[in-house]
């Protein structure tokens, strides 16, 4: 324990560096996983060809990634960029697929409904589709979350810092103190983040988590909005 | 006016769901297309919005092709209710009575104070204005998404099945309440049912729809009931079954309906009755229209 109460600021700085690593790509896998998505739900051919892409993708091992980006993008291979990148990549590959998933359960009734009102296709998107698909959505990213926080502690191997330099230097320096806090600050970060997106998705749909006493005969009540 | 001229709608799977398809719905009155599933009722309601294009023929509004307005544009001037209410979980019931001015760039605050004033206009307490529509029950959000037709102002108010998914005692609440709404706004109602009791109890006009879109018969409630074309009218309204020809029974010093199936259908009220929309004299139906003030 005395290695930690030591070497408190290199902890704290590692976990800094470890969020700047792994918010970006969560945020960018979100955003960008939402046309993707779309376009996947929209069309049959599409849905085939960028849902197996997604899943190709997630199956490539993260350190000849690591090296192939590098040489497609041109960024240096010890960026922290290089890393941000591949981490995007593997949240896009597991959140298209929830994208798609999250948008094809939205009720047909209401799209339509949406639609015989007068939405365009664009309003009916944004203001009835994706909302209500939020729940799938929510499940997703907090799943991308927590699997990128992990992830980005591969940064270690190409000399990016992160909580992942705790777990290499630890083990050349065999102190185990140094590797077990690389760990437990991992999972907290995990945690914290994925509380994080719980509470926001509360915030963004206060409707999902409303009591629906009329619904209760069929057995299920809310179906995929609850 | 809402016209239909030959029209015809052929699927792209080749199912024939409408074929030259002929008729005048009158302006201010409703217009009740009754049939059994396949009898493409509900296409020809959605032709009306350009839900669905007819892929031979024309349908106007006032003399106006609608297949020459943008059907986006042609939407939010007509007000559409359909069974289930349609409505967004995701918004309180104000926002949902208040979608179209708000897709249409009314200010929020104008579309709201309206849509509260929508909810006065179909009953329902202002108290419901902020929850979700999980939290009300399928006649009030059925409420709600006749609410939701009328924010517009439209001229044309399109009902499909509205009522077709609550329970009867609710339905027959909700009857009364078109029908009075009805009488203080006077849009040119289209509505689909296959219950004709629905259809005898809310129409001016009947149209009575055979498979594929052919009309059986078109005329009021009582020219049908009076009058059926053929077989099929007869044994759609019930006529055939004996279930409409009615006679008094006395029982015990009161006066009892009953059709020729033995069914009892209603007791012998007083003239006033007969002043009643021209409808058939049974039981629910009956009441409901005795009911009303007038």
């Amino acid at each position: 324990m005395s290695w930690v109460w030591s070497n408190l600021d290199l902890i704290w700085d590692r976990t800094l560096d470890h969020v700047v690593l792994s918010v970006p790509p969560i945020v960018l896998a979100l955003l960008l996983s939402v046309p993707l998505g779309a376009l996947a739900n929209r069309y049959r051919v599409s849905r085939g060809v960028i849902l197996s892409a997604a899943g190709l993708l997630y199956a490539i091992p993260s350190l000849p990634l690591l090296i192939v980006i590098p040489a497609v993008v041109g960024t240096s291979a010890r960026s922290p960029v290089t890393l941000i990148i591949a981490l995007t990549l593997y949240g896009i590959a597991l959140m298209v697929r929830v994208v798609a998933d999250g948008l094809a359960s939205v009720d047909p009734d209401v799209r339509q409904s949406a639609s015989a009102v007068g939405s365009s296709a664009w309003q009916s998107f944004w203001h009835v589709e994706l909302p209500l698909s939020g729940p799938v959505l929510l499940a997703g990213l907090r799943v991308v979350a927590v699997s990128t926080v992990s992830l980005a502690t591969i940064g270690a191997v190409i000399g990016v810092k992160s909580l992942g330099s705790l777990f290499t230097d630890g083990l050349q320096r065999g102190i185990q103190a140094e590797v077990l806090s690389g760990i437990v600050m991992t999972v907290l970060l995990a945690v914290i983040l994925d509380a994080l997106i719980v509470a926001a998705g509360h915030a963004l749909m206060p409707w999902s988590r409303t009591p629906l006493p009329v619904r209760s005969r069929n057995g299920a009540p809310g179906g995929a909005e609850a | 006016m809402i016209e239909f001229r030959s029209v015809t709608k052929r699927f792209p799977d080749g199912t024939l769901a409408v074929e030259d398809f002929n008729l005048v719905m009158p302006s201010r009155k409703t217009t009740v297309l009754v049939g059994s599933s396949g009898s493409g009722k509900t296409t020809l309601l959605r032709m009306i919005n350009r839900m669905v294009d007819p892929t031979g023929g024309v349908v106007e509004i006032d003399g106006t092709d609608v297949a020459s307005v943008e059907p986006v544009k042609l939407r939010r001037s007509i007000g559409y209710v359909m069974q289930n209410s349609g409505l967004l979980p995701h918004r309180k019931v104000v926002d949902n009575v208040a979608t179209v001015p708000l897709l249409s760039r009314v200010p929020r605050k104008k579309a709201r104070a309206d849509a509260l004033a929508l909810l006065d206009v179909v009953g329902l307490d202002r108290a419901l204005a902020n929850r979700y529509p999980s939290q009300l029950s399928g006649g009030q959000q059925q409420r709600v998404g006749v609410a939701r037709g009328l924010a517009v102002n439209p001229n044309i108010l399109l009902m499909d099945e509205p009522f077709g998914a609550v329970d009867p005692i609710v339905r027959a609440e909700l009857q009364r309440e078109l029908i009075r709404l009805q009488r203080d706004l006077d849009k040119t109602v289209v509505f689909v049912t296959h219950d004709i009791e629905e259809a005898f109890l809310l129409a001016d006009q009947v149209v009575i729809l055979k498979h594929g879109g052919r009309i059986a018969q078109v005329g009021a409630p009582a020219e049908i009931l009076a009058h059926p074309a053929d077989d099929f009218v007869a044994s759609f309204v019930g006529a055939d079954r004996g279930r409409r020809a009615l006679h008094v029974e006395n029982h015990g010093g009161g006066d009892i309906l009953v059709d020729s199936e033995g069914r009892l259908a209603g007791v012998l009220a007083a003239a006033s009755a007969s002043e009643a929309k021209a409808g058939p004299v049974s039981g629910p139906g009956a009441s409901a229209q005795g009911q009303d003030p007038r």
